[in-house]
């Protein structure tokens, strides 16, 4: 299965998910067959006055990931995102990243096919 | 010369003693509103200023056919305008302050120039103003393209009392900077003072003289007083809170022609100011 890059508020798989994608804390980089992962510090995104979301965008990619669990993907990173062929499943909060790759593996998570808007 | 009317806070009366000096301002002048998001010193100076013109800035376009997918435009902008990665390309136009520095570092020549709409200038032989297109972020280009414009329409020698944005951020320094004198407009308030401080801290560096006007005289606390008087920073009128002046105003009569009494505060500012920019001009 594809790597997943999920963004979180912390370094570890029961570390909760970061509802936000441009200013998340990080982002865990997840191989779901052997759940082994890596995390991407986002501090550098999450200090910049505009474009949080292209950076963090960019940073996903670069990581190899092909799929992307967020709270919330705006519509400039979801542009990156689709250009990268990189797929994203929005919406989810309130949950561990571990919580969060497990429903994905199960299937129970869809995959966007917009970017989410200000008042979703 | 160029007197710039700024404050940290707004709604402290900047275009009450903008409009209100260049009334009574003894030499010829010309006024500007440079406060383009929302611009109203043409309420009080009317008529209604003629639109001159609209005003562009140059973002990029890409052109994949060109493009080597080097990166070194993305890598220099500064605000995300350019993403550029493993062979994918694309520009965020709305992103774009329009430095133009894409356009100079591209070795392959693949960003073509195209325009954004910011906004517009209006005015006449004696005054401009900016008005930001709606939706538009960026006013500082606009600004500065205001004072570009004064410079081809005022008569040179002219005085020129400039309405400024409210803030400390680069609107409110794109306006202050290169005149010769700041104003700084703040409220007797614990909020005002703050305020003032900011702003006083924020220009600082342009190494313009400034000086404080207290508008509301009379409410409020001491704090303005003692700031000012710790850091030498030169109380130059107290404009008393008046309803009767402040009724006048919101139906759009200037403030230094209300009373007598305004109006001489008003021109003993304006004397002030004029002298403290001769004597360095001279000095």
């Amino acid at each position: 299965m594809d790597k997943i890059a999920v963004s979180s508020q912390g370094p570890g798989l029961d570390d909760p998910m970061d509802q936000r994608f441009g200013r998340a804390a990080g982002f865990l980089i997840v191989d779901p067959d052997s759940m082994q992962t890596e995390y991407i510090d986002n501090g550098s995104s999450q200090v910049l006055a505009q474009g949080a979301g292209i950076q963090a965008a960019e940073t996903v990619a670069k990581s190899g990931a092909k799929v992307v669990i967020s709270g919330f993907v705006g519509p400039k990173a979801f542009r990156i995102l689709q250009a990268a062929g990189i797929r994203v499943v929005h919406g989810l909060q309130n949950m561990t990243v571990r919580q969060a790759v497990e429903l994905f593996k199960k299937g129970e998570l869809e995959y966007a096919d917009a970017p989410a808007r200000p008042e979703d | 010369m160029k007197i710039a009317v700024a404050s940290g806070k707004g709604g402290t009366g900047k275009t009450t003693v903008a409009s209100s000096l260049f009334s009574v301002w003894p030499e010829l002048a010309a006024a500007m509103d440079l406060d383009v998001e929302e611009p109203n010193l043409h309420i009080f100076l009317g008529p209604d200023p003629r639109r001159l013109r609209t005003v562009w800035l140059e973002v990029p376009e890409l052109d994949e056919e060109r493009c080597t997918y080097c990166g070194l435009c993305s890598e220099l902008c500064q605000f995300k305008a350019i993403s550029i990665f493993d062979g994918v390309g694309m520009t965020f136009p709305e992103m774009c302050h329009g430095c133009g520095g894409c356009f100079e570092i591209c070795p392959a020549d693949a960003l073509k120039v195209k325009r954004r709409e910011i906004g517009s200038i209006h005015g006449n032989q004696r005054f401009l103003m900016g008005r930001l297109r709606v939706g538009e972020a960026m006013s500082p280009p606009l600004i500065r393209a205001v004072r570009r414009e004064a410079e081809q329409i005022f008569d040179p020698g002219m005085d020129i009392i400039m309405d400024a944005p409210p803030g400390v951020s680069c609107p409110a320094a794109a306006a202050v900077r290169d005149t010769d004198f700041i104003l700084l407009v703040a409220e007797p308030t614990p909020f005002g003072c703050h305020d003032l401080k900011l702003a006083h801290q924020a220009f600082r560096p342009f190494g313009i003289p400034m000086g404080v006007a207290v508008n509301r005289a009379g409410i409020g606390d001491d704090s303005i007083y003692s700031y000012c008087s710790g850091t030498g920073l030169e109380i130059m009128a107290e404009i008393p809170f008046d309803r009767a002046a402040a009724e006048a105003y919101s139906s759009g009569q200037i403030v230094a022609r209300f009373s007598e009494k305004m109006r001489s505060l008003f021109r003993v500012l304006a004397d002030s100011i004029r002298r403290k920019v001769l004597q360095r001009q001279e000095g």
